[in-house]
């Protein structure tokens, strides 16, 4: 789960990590009061949007009197802010932050991941600073440490040292930052994150630490011990139609093809777009219904594939392994008939009762068109899209 | 022979709810040896014909088990494995999907350099045909012979093992290693048992976008595996940063690119299969001596 920059910001003050003094408006009115009450040389006015690369596309702004602030204010709020991380339909901003400025000496990077393949949690630090991490890991990989993390243990100071120095940091700072890596390090472990990210971390002209901008994911799959993360979720944020199959507990991903997809089980849904793909298709979505299949599901599962107009076609694939074949007939007759289907529907039904499920549909008096391997159910539904293109 | 289970593998169940009971039914019609349950408070009482026991290490006293499958809800699960672990079990699956990753980076600590290995969690288990069955895979459509199955996903298994079946070639032993970002048993793993497994002639990998597992087993691969090795990577068209149904199934920062796992793998002299469709094909073409 993602988090605003404001939310994270909050929560890394709450862990002792310093941020600069900062305020939320969703007016250019409480923009312009937000800055006064700052009463800072120049504020930054901060679109708040669950994405990266918000200055270059505009989202970031300083300005040096409350009545700028107010005005920059007016000009991001109700804009729909284009980053390469929003894609080309872009984001609403409907919140901004106003922000301290701080005069910055050096700009740093520095995170704690999850690291996969080590096994462990890995300290990512680097003096480039501002730039995104995978640009300096590209560019000069060298400039990146990376100080992996018992988590049995835990953060030891010589970790911290080991960052400090590697960051150029004098020796006279490390307690400084003891404090910070102490608390991100602790927000990361007691909440479940994925993610901390600091970038920029700045050093300011008297030597302080602050983190001037901040990324934070969390575990989706820790969420449930976390009431304090859970109630960040933005719903704003998400793609209206993945928010609601998360509802349904449903995985679904929208793409930009033609093909609907109704699939058991996150690696053959995955395969599923592979195979259309291969046979000259183009998926409309991923979707997985998970292993407890029912009728009521199924449904569920159609109603979300065709509130997406681009749908021309829909291919079911089920490989039936505790999931009964039968079940998943009953509930695509059911929804095809409830909802009117009117696009080209392809089932394959396979494994656990597939007979007795191929005999339903069938009998079901509706147009579908069976397939019986997957390669199969792939060039049918290919084809079913072509051909429904034109009606 | 087969690897991780056979005839003598002696199973316990942790977790007792639906889910729990009605696979350790269905492992039992399989011909397996489904000796317990273990259920805090139930010890002394019998479930759908099974002893049930307060805890793991009253079942190893009693009935010898050798081998557990975990369908405790994510909150337990991490304190299921380590039960099981504590009280001596050799092979630990966990079933459950939705675990913490943190727990589940404290449990690999906890297991590192014991004796227990841990398949999954968030997988299918591992069927050796005609002998034995952990977990919630669909047995029927297995059938005993030379090929090695593993994979990060459930239903392509079955789809890999089911066209195989048709093709008229059997499995030695069907593993579902799982889908989350930090699992027990790797691809590294179950490839080195199928290396040294007699039965075995041949494997079918089945990796996805996400981590760099596939890159790591295809290193493996290169330098340690003498027995032909067919692959296929689920995942060509996912979208990068969209977490793809599977909790390890992601693109993040440009890594974990379908695309590179199969240069890798190639490049290592496995054939990767580019449709899902062709699995069992290409392995009939790559060893056409294990056709029956």
């Amino acid at each position: 789960m993602n988090v605003h920059e404001y939310q994270a910001k909050e929560l890394l003050r709450s862990f002792g990590v310093p941020v600069p003094a900062g305020r939320l408006a969703t007016t250019p009115a409480e923009a312009e009061s937000a800055a006064r009450a700052l009463d800072a040389k120049v504020v930054v006015v901060k679109a708040q949007v669950h994405a990266g690369g918000r200055g270059k596309a505009g989202g970031i702004k300083v300005a040096k009197s409350a009545a700028e602030a107010k005005r920059l204010a007016s000009e991001i709020l109700g804009m729909t802010l284009r980053t390469h991380q929003t894609g080309p339909e872009g984001k609403l901003v409907r919140k901004v932050w106003i922000e301290s400025g701080c005069e910055i000496a050096r700009e740093l990077y520095l995170a704690v991941v999850l690291d996969r393949a080590a096994e462990d949690l890995a300290i990512i630090a680097s003096t480039e600073g501002g730039m995104e991490i995978e640009e300096v890991a590209e560019r000069s990989p060298e400039k990146i440490v990376t100080v992996h993390v018992d988590p049995a243990a835990g953060l030891q100071p010589f970790h911290t040292r080991r960052v400090a120095f590697a960051l150029g940091l004098p020796a006279a700072s490390i307690p400084k930052l003891e404090v910070f890596l102490g608390g991100l390090y602790r927000l990361f472990t007691e909440r479940d994150a994925s993610l901390a990210e600091i970038n920029p971390l700045v050093v300011t002209a008297s030597g302080d630490l602050i983190a001037l901008d901040c990324k934070l994911n969390f575990d989706d799959n820790a969420l449930f011990r976390h009431a304090d993360v859970r109630e960040l979720r933005d719903p704003d944020e998400e793609d209206a139609r993945e928010r609601e199959a998360n509802e349904l507990d449903l995985a679904y991903v929208g793409l930009d093809g033609d093909i609907g997809c109704l699939v058991n089980g996150a690696g053959l849904a995955m395969a599923t777009l592979d195979m259309l793909r291969a046979a000259g298709g183009s998926p409309a979505n991923f979707l997985d219904v998970g292993g407890g299949t029912n009728q009521e599901r199924v449904a569920a599962a159609f109603k979300l594939i065709l509130q997406d107009p681009q749908v021309k076609a829909i291919l079911v694939n089920i490989f039936g392994g505790i999931v009964r074949c039968d079940l998943v007939a009953e509930g695509v007759v059911a929804a095809a008939k409830e909802l009117g289907v009117k696009v080209p529907l392809v089932v394959r039904l396979q494994g656990t009762n597939a007979a007795e499920g191929r005999a339903i549909l069938a009998g079901s008096g509706l147009d579908i068109t069976p397939a019986d391997t997957f390669r199969e159910a792939g060039e049918r539904a290919v084809a079913a899209a072509r051909s429904g293109k034109g009606k | 022979m087969a690897i991780l289970c056979d005839e003598n593998t002696k199973l316990i169940v942790q977790g007792l709810g639906k889910m729990g009971r009605f696979h350790a039914g269905l492992s039992r019609e399989y011909h397996t040896q489904v000796v317990g349950g273990v259920a805090p408070g139930k010890g002394g009482t019998d479930v759908d014909g099974m002893p049930c026991f307060d805890t793991v290490r009253d079942a190893v006293a009693q009935t010898g088990a050798n081998a557990s499958v975990v369908f405790v809800p994510p909150p337990g699960a991490a304190d299921a494995i380590l039960e099981a672990a504590d009280a001596g079990i050799e092979l630990v699956v966990c079933i459950t999907e939705g675990i913490p990753a943190l727990d589940m980076l404290r449990v690999k600590r906890a297991l590192r350099g014991g004796a227990t290995r841990l398949l999954g969690p968030n997988c299918p288990g591992v069927v050796t045909p005609g002998k034995c069955r952990i977990g919630i895979m669909p047995a029927q459509i297995t059938k005993p012979g030379p090929v090695g199955v593993v994979s990060r996903s459930g239903t392509l298994t079955y789809e890999a093992v089911d066209q195989l079946t048709r093709l008229g070639i059997g499995q030695s032993s069907c593993v579902g290693i799982g889908g989350d970002p930090i699992i027990g048993t790797t691809f590294v793993d179950a490839l080195a048992l199928f290396e040294a497994d007699p039965q075995t002639q041949a494997v079918i990998m089945i990796g996805e976008i996400g981590g760099s597992a596939e890159e790591t087993a295809a290193e493996f691969v290169k330098s340690h595996m003498k027995k032909p090795v067919v692959a296929f990577i689920a995942g060509q068209n996912a979208p990068p940063g969209k977490r793809m149904g599977h909790a390890g199934a992601i693109i993040a920062g440009g890594k974990g690119r379908a695309s590179d796992k199969m240069e890798a793998l190639e490049a290592a002299g496995v054939r990767v299969s580019v449709s899902p469709a062709e699995l069992g094909e290409t392995l009939a073409k790559r060893c056409p001596e294990l056709r029956g």
